[in-house]
């Protein structure tokens, strides 16, 4: 069983992607804000990371950053899933080794394409 | 009583007049979609409830009504890369033989049955454009039909908002081949140029296209009642070139369904014609060296 890490602030967010997640048979790991999604990387890295943008402490660019710095930090695959929408940030996101990029609002069948697109699902 | 009882008859003769005019049918286990396909043209048209809108369409001069009615009814679902196993099989097996087959004329026929929005038609041509290189100097046109106006003038448009341009496109492909307009994302001019769309019911024999090196007919035939199957796997038939690839969508098939196509051997789930030889086919190469998906 493949497991992928959510990174949201919003519980609403997180508890909406675990749903879908684990109907895809992931096992699902939670994290508030990029600090904490680093800690869980540094134990273990899952093979998914669902990212979202803004968050405080440590925002989802900075995130992936480190993570891509880090030892082993270019194996998971990572879908920032944001508001921001723009052209510029989705480039920006693609430019700093995400892998793919999902627009809020999402459902399952948006989610689902981008995980078999980057082969975890 | 329940309204949706006191409409049953009604639900009825709307899913008669879509299988009339489409040959698409509604089992009655699904009739509950009648209705709510149809709110939108109630509100368009200050209709109360479906009881009025068949009363209505009963009437005198209501072919707008009717045409909205229909398209409202047709499933329009679509999505870029629909069954990616698929796609992949038209890149690295289907078309290798076809290049092969057309490296005289250097020209591909390709038609999208059913092609609704667009998704399926923009996907080939964008899979091609991925594939510039290998398919310089070829002509190859890709034409997409659907009995609805409606759904063309969208697919013509080759605008997509945010949820439909996510569904089954990679990231990559969505910045390499569209552009952002406000809310929605239109797809490039090159691109839009490989795909004609024009109005067309399969179950029509009139229809005269010319003949196809390749056919999609996917998720098509199956909301079709066997006879009107028949008469679409008939056009499908005389449609296609004798060597050409007929294929179907994931649950569909031809065993039991028409005498016109056999399963091909090499491909699964592509279907040839009949009476085509096997020594008319090129051997099939399957170390096609074409690139993994990007």
């Amino acid at each position: 069983m493949k497991t992928c890490l959510v990174v949201d602030d919003s519980k609403v967010i997180r508890k909406v992607a675990r749903h879908i997640l684990e109907t895809l048979d992931f096992n699902v790991e939670e994290a508030a804000d990029g600090r904490e999604a680093l800690d869980h990387c540094s134990n273990q890295l899952p093979d998914v990371v669902l990212l979202d943008w803004n968050m405080p402490v440590m925002s989802g660019m900075d995130f992936l950053t480190a993570l891509r710095r880090s030892e082993n930090g270019e194996k998971p695959k990572v879908v920032f899933c944001t508001t921001e929408n723009g052209l510029g940030h989705i480039q920006a996101a693609i430019d700093a080794g995400a892998d793919e990029y999902v627009m809020k609002p999402f459902d399952r069948e948006t989610l689902e394409s981008k995980l078999q697109i980057v082969g975890a699902a | 009583m329940s309204m949706h009882d006191e409409s049953g008859g009604a639900t009825q003769i709307l899913a008669g007049l879509l299988q009339a005019r489409t040959g698409q049918v509604i089992s009655s286990g699904r009739y509950w979609r009648v209705e709510t396909s149809l709110k939108p043209v109630l509100a368009e048209y200050c209709i109360p409830d479906i009881d009025t809108l068949v009363a209505a369409l009963l009437g005198a001069d209501n072919d707008d009504l009717v045409q909205s009615c229909v398209e409202a009814m047709l499933n329009n679902e679509s999505y870029f890369f629909r069954d990616t196993a698929m796609f992949t099989m038209i890149r690295t097996q289907v078309m290798p033989v076809l290049q092969k087959a057309r490296a005289d004329s250097r020209r591909l026929r390709i038609w999208c049955a059913g092609c609704s929005t667009g998704q399926e038609a923009y996907s080939l041509a964008m899979q091609f454009a991925d594939d510039r290189q290998k398919w310089a100097g070829w002509d190859i046109e890709i034409v997409g039909t659907d009995i609805s106006n409606s759904v063309l003038e969208r697919a013509r448009s080759g605008r997509y908002n945010q949820f439909e341009i996510q569904r089954g496109l990679s990231v990559a492909r969505m910045l390499r081949y569209f552009r952002q307009d406000g809310e929605d994302w239109e797809i490039n001019s090159d691109i839009r140029a490989m795909v004609k769309f024009r109005t067309d019911n399969i179950t029509r024999p009139s229809g005269n296209m010319g003949q196809f090196d390749l056919i999609l007919c996917r998720n098509v035939l199956l909301y079709f009642a066997p006879e009107t199957r028949h008469m679409a796997f008939s056009r499908l038939a005389r449609s296609l070139g004798s060597d050409g690839y007929l294929m179907l969508g994931a649950a569909e098939t031809v065993i039991g369904q028409t005498t016109s196509f056999n399963a091909c051997r090499e491909i699964r789930g592509v279907y040839t014609l009949q009476d085509a030889t096997r020594t008319d086919r090129p051997v099939l190469d399957t170390n096609w060296p074409f690139a993994q998906e990007s």
